[in-house]
């Protein structure tokens, strides 16, 4: 031990992190050095070559990854109105049909996927029956194109066709916008598939009572409501904003109450709508998700990053986009949901993890800040205590922390943002992702929730093409 | 069939609880369905539709909560009931407790967590090390790497990175560190003092820093800088580092820098660095050909021995007189070297070399020395068991003897040989009792053979956990020659093979 800690070599004094054999850390521990023991694993199969020469342009990407974190973190979502999917999003035809995840081609889409599709042929009018638009589907008769690749992102399903009502979310600071559907409940609804009467009318009340209510509504705010301070309220009032949506539907309803008596809208419509947004607690999640997409996409395209700026499931392959590889994607297999089910259902009733949604992991929500929501501590184990230690696991393969969304119980730390790739194949820790359970047949709706998995595999793909083009 | 519809009214639970309850009753033994939720519209629906008659239940509303339970028999219905209402009352009573912490995943992550963090001590397999140098340099650390396998492209790399951002890299394959009176990795217990070390050789930091302490000099600090680092390709990066920082340490008073036989050009341009140290350098080359001139206040020495001689020298002290006796009248034969510190290895080799010629070995003095297969060999060999080769998927010769054993037992049995010469290191990450394990060998080679000396170089300290002085007479005891210097043991190895010592430098 040194006797003279002015006279310290290296300015700081000896406190060493062992990463391997432990007798050395051991040793130190004699010498009464305190020693951080890192519980190191080998990186997932095959990646030590790609890492490596990631390595030795380290310095070039920190300062790449510096820059896509400043910009998810500096990205000031904004709600600023209402449009229609053809006339907002590029290259819209008639017959353009958006899904969630990475590109998928008929034959390969699951149930509830397929269910949407049909749904929505049917809600735009462009087939007669359900057999009728699938026939064209199989025909050929349709563009697929992800939601992603349009600017847009939905939830489960999430389709998107021409004359649907988007809500339009406005990066302030950096111009870009990102668009979503209105969320339509539980149940029967599109985004798991369901595509009867039901559906196409709530559909249709949607586009012609709701979405001009709301737009009213935001108008009549006069200032467009910042998504950002939003969300990061609902964090502190028990939402992790993906599973969770109670406070962020109640927050933003409070917001629009008085606006909404002040409408000048027949009453029955208002109350309509009111009544709609109340008894949807997911109602919000529809905004929190173009809110991470208009965050996330402003920290695409930058040089060497490894921050995956994109996680998307279509029901059949997760897929991730990273900052540094333009809008390639890299995928693997679409995992099974760990999960609780409601009443009469089990794991053999479930489709394989679907939904954009978990672009609310990709900004530091969801799964990421577990530790914010204990009324659904119950999927990662039951207790507070595990809730934290989800979020804190994230804090390893996070490039930065949130400014903006913290959590009450680490202190107000800022919840774990920028996945960085090569963190999750090196440390072999896969995001936490938070997500609801499809039933594997179109039409049924969700089942359940609980947690999933990423598939490793994409995550390999990123970090080898990555070192490919640095 | 047997149902049981139970309400609760005014007991609130959230979804994913009773979800959960729901789950763990419905895998009990008799269970045949079982649906436990909140009586909201959604959940009646869902619990009709199983066939549940809700009818007899009265007004229900979603702050009441409702057990539907279908099982085998009466009984069996009875127990689940009982389970979940055990369930819902050790869940509301709260689990308690705190979570212990998760060890962090990587170097980054532990930084982030414990900011005091200052070096990265790194013994992951060699092929991982790239990654994890790099990262743990990002992260703002000093690196210690002990593992080998690093690429001379990414050493370079690495150690540019490491100047660029003000920290030091010691290593590739690092063995041996003792900063501020701390040790890192193989290294002993030595007294602080006056002499600074910078060596890209970890046993021969061992070596110098015991014949100081022998000598009654302390040392500052001790920098290792990997067996490489004075190559063309590293261009001594650590070296110059190392000696810029013990030239500006007020504690340091003299340097020994200690290398193999550096890249020439390399050599002169540390020459030039030491001699801008302020004060006496001296560089210990081994096996350096022709030592160009130096400029003042630097000087070289060609064994480790000699180095700490004259270290002692600057201050004031001197290398005490090593006393040891050989058990046994010297017999004309072949010298066999069993060693697991390549530089005393190396040094030793040179010695003997210089009376015997050519020493067949697996790190040979000259190319054409090479010993292909340490299995087969003949006339005067020398093995460095510590060898990448000889490492890789086992365990260090300094933590395990297990294969050195073996050999020597061979070597006893080679009617030739007459002389078997072995390090014995000690210190912080070394065997706990190496005596215990090679004094039974040493026994039962001489009690083989009555003209073999079994002599030991035995690298320690008094104050080293295996104790200097118990693992001396361990070893006398089993029947070996026993010194403190390995250039005296191997000028002993040349006497005891009958040999007389060159006094010129090997061919």
């Amino acid at each position: 031990m040194s006797e003279a800690d002015s006279q310290l070599l290296l300015a700081r004094p000896i406190d060493v992190a062992n990463i391997g054999v432990d007798l050395f850390a051991d040793e130190l521990e004699h010498q009464r050095v305190h020693v951080s023991r890192v519980d190191w694993r080998p990186p997932a199969e095959d990646t030590e070559d790609a890492l490596g020469r990631l390595a030795l342009q380290a310095a070039d990407i920190a300062r790449a990854n510096d820059l896509a974190l400043e910009r998810i973190e500096d990205a000031k979502p904004l709600l600023v109105g209402v449009g229609v999917a053809g006339q907002l999003l590029p290259g819209m035809s008639e017959r353009t049909l958006l899904h969630a995840g990475p590109p998928i081609t008929w034959p390969d889409m699951s149930g509830p996927l397929r269910g949407a599709i049909i749904g929505a042929a049917l809600y735009e009018g462009l087939a007669t029956d359900p057999d009728d638009a699938e026939r064209q589907a199989r025909a050929g008769a349709f563009e697929f194109s992800p939601c992603h690749e349009r600017g847009a992102v939905g939830p489960m399903a999430g389709v998107v066709s021409a004359s649907m009502p988007m809500c339009i979310v406005e990066n302030e600071t950096h111009g870009n916008r990102a668009y979503c559907t209105f969320n339509e409940g539980l149940g029967k609804v599109l985004r798991y598939g369901a595509n009867d009467a039901e559906v196409l009318d709530r559909l249709a009340w949607i586009r012609d009572v709701l979405a001009r209510v709301f737009a009213r509504a935001l108008e009549r705010l006069g200032s467009p409501i910042d998504l950002r301070s939003m969300t990061a309220q609902a964090l502190q009032m028990g939402d992790e904003g993906h599973n969770r949506n109670r406070a962020g539907t109640s927050l933003l309803l409070r917001e629009l109450l008085p606006v909404l008596l002040e409408l000048d809208e027949p009453s029955s419509d208002v109350v309509a709508a009111a009544r709609f947004i109340a008894g949807n607690d997911h109602f919000y999640l529809n905004l929190t998700m173009p809110a991470a997409k208009a965050s996330a996409d402003a920290a695409a395209g930058v040089e060497r990053s490894s921050i995956v700026v994109a996680m998307a499931r279509n029901g059949t392959e997760f897929g991730i986009r990273l900052s540094g590889t333009g809008g390639r994607w890299f995928t693997g297999p679409s995992g099974m949901i760990d999960g609780l089910y409601l009443p009469g259902y089990g794991p053999e009733d479930a489709n394989r993890d679907i939904g954009d949604s978990t672009i609310t992991e990709t900004v530091g929500l969801g799964g990421f800040a577990m530790a914010a929501s204990p009324a659904i501590v119950r999927f990662v184990g039951g207790r507070a205590e595990d809730a934290l230690e989800a979020t804190r696991a994230m804090y390893d393969i996070s490039w930065g922390e949130s400014r903006s969304y913290q959590i009450p119980a680490l202190g107000f730390r800022g919840t774990p943002v920028g996945i960085d790739c090569r963190e999750v194949v090196h440390t072999g820790l896969l995001p936490f992702v938070n997500t609801g359970i499809a039933h594997r047949e179109p039409g049924v709706g969700q089942i359940g929730a609980g947690l999933v998995e990423p598939p490793m595999e994409a995550f390999v793909k990123g970090v080898r093409a990555l070192a490919e083009c640095v | 069939m047997h149902d049981r519809v139970i309400v609760r009214r005014g007991a609130y639970y959230d979804s994913v609880t009773l979800m959960l309850v729901s789950r763990n009753a419905g895998a009990l033994e008799g269970a045949e369905a079982v649906a436990v939720g909140m009586a909201t519209p959604l959940n009646l629906e869902l619990i009709e539709s199983q066939g549940f008659d809700l009818h007899g239940a009265g007004e229900l509303g979603p702050n009441d909560l409702l057990l539907a339970v279908r099982a085998r028999d009466d009984a069996a219905a009875d127990g689940v009931v009982a389970a979940i209402d055990a369930e819902l009352s050790a869940r509301s009573a709260g689990s308690g407790g705190a979570v212990e912490e998760r060890p962090p995943r990587s170097i980054v992550s532990a930084a982030r967590r414990h900011p005091e963090l200052s070096v990265a001590f790194l013994s992951v397999p060699g092929h991982h090390v790239a990654y994890e140098a790099a990262r743990a340099l990002d992260a703002g650390l000093h690196v210690f790497c002990f593992s080998d396998g690093v690429s001379l492209e990414d050493e370079a790399e690495l150690k540019r990175r490491a100047l660029e951002l003000g920290v030091l890299f010691m290593g590739a394959d690092c063995g041996t560190a003792i900063i501020d009176g701390v040790a890192l990795g193989f290294a002993n217990a030595v007294r602080r003092g006056p002499v600074g070390i910078v060596g890209a050789s970890g046993t021969g930091i061992q070596e110098v820093t015991c014949l100081l302490d022998a000598a009654g000099v302390g040392i500052s600090h001790a920098i290792g800088v990997g067996g490489r680092d004075l190559s063309a390709q590293v261009g001594g990066a650590m070296t110059r580092r190392g000696l810029e920082l013990l030239g500006a340490d007020a504690g340091t008073e003299a340097i020994v820098a200690i290398s193999k036989p550096p890249d020439p050009e390399v050599a002169d341009e540390i020459a030039v660095v030491a001699a801008r140290a302020g004060k006496p350098v001296v560089l210990a080359f081994l096996g350096f050909g022709d030592p160009p001139a130096t400029p003042p206040g630097v000087e070289y020495a060609t064994t480790l021995e000699a180095a700490a001689a004259r270290g002692a020298e600057l201050l004031g002290h001197s290398l005490p007189d090593f006393e040891a006796r050989l058990p046994r009248p010297p017999t004309r034969g072949c010298v066999r070297g069993l060693y697991s510190g390549g530089t005393l290895c190396k040094e030793a080799m040179s010695i003997v070399s210089g009376g015997v010629g050519r020493i067949a070995s697996n790190i040979p003095l000259q190319p054409d020395w090479l010993l292909a297969d340490i299995r087969q060999t003949t006339g005067h060999a020398f093995i460095d068991f510590g060898e990448d080769e000889l490492t890789e998927g086992r365990p260090h010769p300094m933590i395990d003897n297990t294969l050195r054993i073996e050999h020597l037992l061979q070597d006893a049995a080679d009617t030739q040989v007459t002389v078997i010469l072995l390090d014995v290191v000690l210190g912080y990450g070394a065997h706990p009792d190496p005596a215990a394990d090679l004094g039974p060998a040493v026994s039962e080679a001489v009690a083989a053979r009555e003209n073999l000396n079994v002599i030991v170089a035995l690298c320690g300290t008094d104050g080293d956990p295996q104790g200097l002085e118990r693992q001396r007479a361990a070893l006398l005891e089993a029947g070996a020659a026993v010194t403190r210097s390995n250039a005296h043991a191997a000028r002993m190895a040349l006497q005891a093979a009958a040999v007389k010592e060159a006094s010129g430098v090997r061919s």
